[in-house]
């Protein structure tokens, strides 16, 4: 099913690098339809909300920052892509190349947060202007495993919506089903709050889900609040595994299932 | 304007619409379940924050939830009628097509606002107005007519401004083309509507009233349903929507100027 060599890999990303860096304005301005976070991290200490969950303001902050991070750089847009090609026949010719049309795509999203990146940064560092005490360094080794755990936040979302994107085989039109994935993605992944401030009755389950993985788990490791490490890790390689068959296994019946434009 | 031929062209552009949409059956009930999905997330955040406090910006959680009620609204407007048709401005200017739009002999604004309807955001009218139904009896608010002309009154008058913002910004597409995400920027700022103005720090609420003008949106409808608002904000809210249809429409106007079709 693979056939991926460095090569392909690296040709891959240049490619897309350079496809991605043509559309910069509108890289930027997804970039900036991110700051949600910041929003809600000003309701949170405007009402002094966070006295209740025993986080300081500074805290607060640093996580809410940490998150929109993460959230840069896990968001997915594969099933749209995906629906559109399929709907005016463009895959047909990526499944006669050696190569999974899904590889196109994952370099893509890679490239685009390349491009993506100095944007953040610049945020951040607007934020910071604005919020001077809120200014942390990570130690090294927090930073690499925030990273490690932001990608794998990143390849879950991906294999989910590979996976709904696959539906487009049988449906047509998939992205409606993402939009309703989306919506508990919003609210429990700790992009608008963060979980330890769910009341109990939802924090007794949630932690089996994934959504908790994807956004709070690297934020609070990149910000240094309390996390469970082993857990947060242990859960985000679950459902991978999890996933990763269901794609492989959702693709396959989904390239016999597809008829060209046409035929 | 001649008002019985534009109704008329109306009742076409609802029967095609409808008819295309029931095309993808099932996306329509996953597009039901996702607006109330939404509806029951956004309650749930509220929840979050009414935790351990009565009030957030002096609204407390019954006031609040009026606010949710008027969003709800406002983003089932949105999704029936402004995502689907003015996300269409971009691919007419990319492909050349608005030609065909602007050989039409009806007016152009009214064709590219008016075309599409996408039924799944009336389920969420819908459910906006049952919450703010439900509003009423926990806040004890006295029906009668001068309430009702009052709430109707500025509701329309947020759709107004609501739908000039957006026909605004889909407007630059004639400069740069693609401006598909800048409606997305819009939509995330807009997403803070479903919080009182109040709840913010003062340096975001002068840019919540200015800039994007949140505060007309959805806070002062909510203080008019509630009896909060003296007549000078509605007033304000008046002047405030009329401004913002005509400049969206002279903006509009000025832009399809400096339209070339794809050829020339």
């Amino acid at each position: 099913m693979f056939n991926l060599n460095k090569n392909k890999l690296t040709t891959l990303l240049k490619v897309q690098y350079s496809n991605m860096l043509e559309y910069r304005v509108e890289i930027a301005l997804w970039a900036i339809s991110g700051i949600i976070p910041f929003f809600m991290l000003n309701i949170w200490t405007s009402n002094n909300l966070n006295e209740s969950i025993n986080l300081s303001n500074v805290m607060l902050s640093r996580y809410f920052l940490s998150a929109f991070f993460v959230r840069q750089f896990s968001v997915v847009w594969v099933v749209f892509t995906f629906e559109e090609d399929a709907l005016l026949g463009k895959i047909s010719p990526y499944l006669i190349q050696p190569l999974n049309p899904f590889f196109r795509y994952f370099a893509q999203h890679i490239a685009e947060q390349i491009t993506r990146f100095p944007f953040a940064i610049l945020i951040a560092l607007i934020f910071f202007l604005l919020n001077p005490e809120s200014i942390w360094i990570p130690s090294l080794g927090l930073f690499l495993l925030s990273c490690l755990s932001t990608f794998l936040s990143f390849l879950i979302q991906f294999l989910i919506q590979s996976i709904i994107a696959c539906l487009c085989f049988w449906t047509e039109k998939a992205s409606s089903i993402e939009r309703l994935l989306f919506i508990p993605t919003l609210f429990l992944s700790g992009l608008l709050a963060p979980v330890i401030s769910f009341p109990e009755y939802v924090k007794s389950w949630i932690y089996i889900t994934p959504f908790p993985y994807l956004i709070d788990f690297p934020a609070n490791l990149l910000s240094g609040n309390n996390t469970n490490l082993i857990a947060g890790f242990a859960m985000q390689i679950i459902w991978i595994s999890v996933l990763f068959p269901i794609f492989k296994k959702t693709w396959s019946l989904g390239t016999k299932k597809y008829t060209a434009m046409g035929s | 304007m001649n008002t019985k031929k534009y109704m008329k062209i109306y009742s076409l552009f609802l029967y095609t619409s409808i008819a295309t949409e029931l095309e993808y059956k099932t996306n329509v009930i996953i597009d039901f379940v996702t607006a109330i999905l939404s509806l029951v997330g956004s309650l749930f955040l509220l929840t979050i924050f009414f935790q351990n406090t009565d009030k957030i910006g002096g609204w407390n959680f019954e006031q609040a939830l009026v606010i949710q009620g008027i969003y709800t609204i406002l983003n089932g407007v949105t999704n029936t009628w402004f995502n689907p048709n003015l996300t269409e401005i971009v691919k007419h200017i990319r492909e050349g097509t608005l030609d065909f739009v602007l050989l039409k002999p009806i007016d152009s604004q009214f064709f590219i606002s008016l075309k599409k309807l996408a039924p799944s955001g009336i389920l969420e009218i819908i459910l906006g107005f049952a919450l703010l139904f439900y509003c009423i009896s926990i806040n004890k608010i006295n029906i009668n007519l001068w309430f009702l002309f009052l709430s109707f009154t500025t509701l329309f008058c947020s759709i107004v401004i609501l739908y000039s913002l957006w026909f605004l910004i889909s407007t630059t597409t004639i400069w740069f083309v693609k401006t598909w995400n800048a409606t997305e920027v819009l939509r995330s700022f807009l997403y803070l509507g479903r919080f009182p103005l109040n709840s913010f720090s003062l340096s975001l609420r002068i840019f919540f009233s200015i800039f994007i003008p949140i505060a007309f949106i959805t806070t002062i409808p909510s203080e008019v349903f509630l009896g909060l608002a003296g007549l000078w904000k509605i007033l304000l809210e008046l002047v405030v929507s009329g401004i913002f249809f005509i400049v969206s429409r002279r903006f509009w106007l000025f832009a399809l100027k400096y339209y070339t079709s794809a050829s020339s």
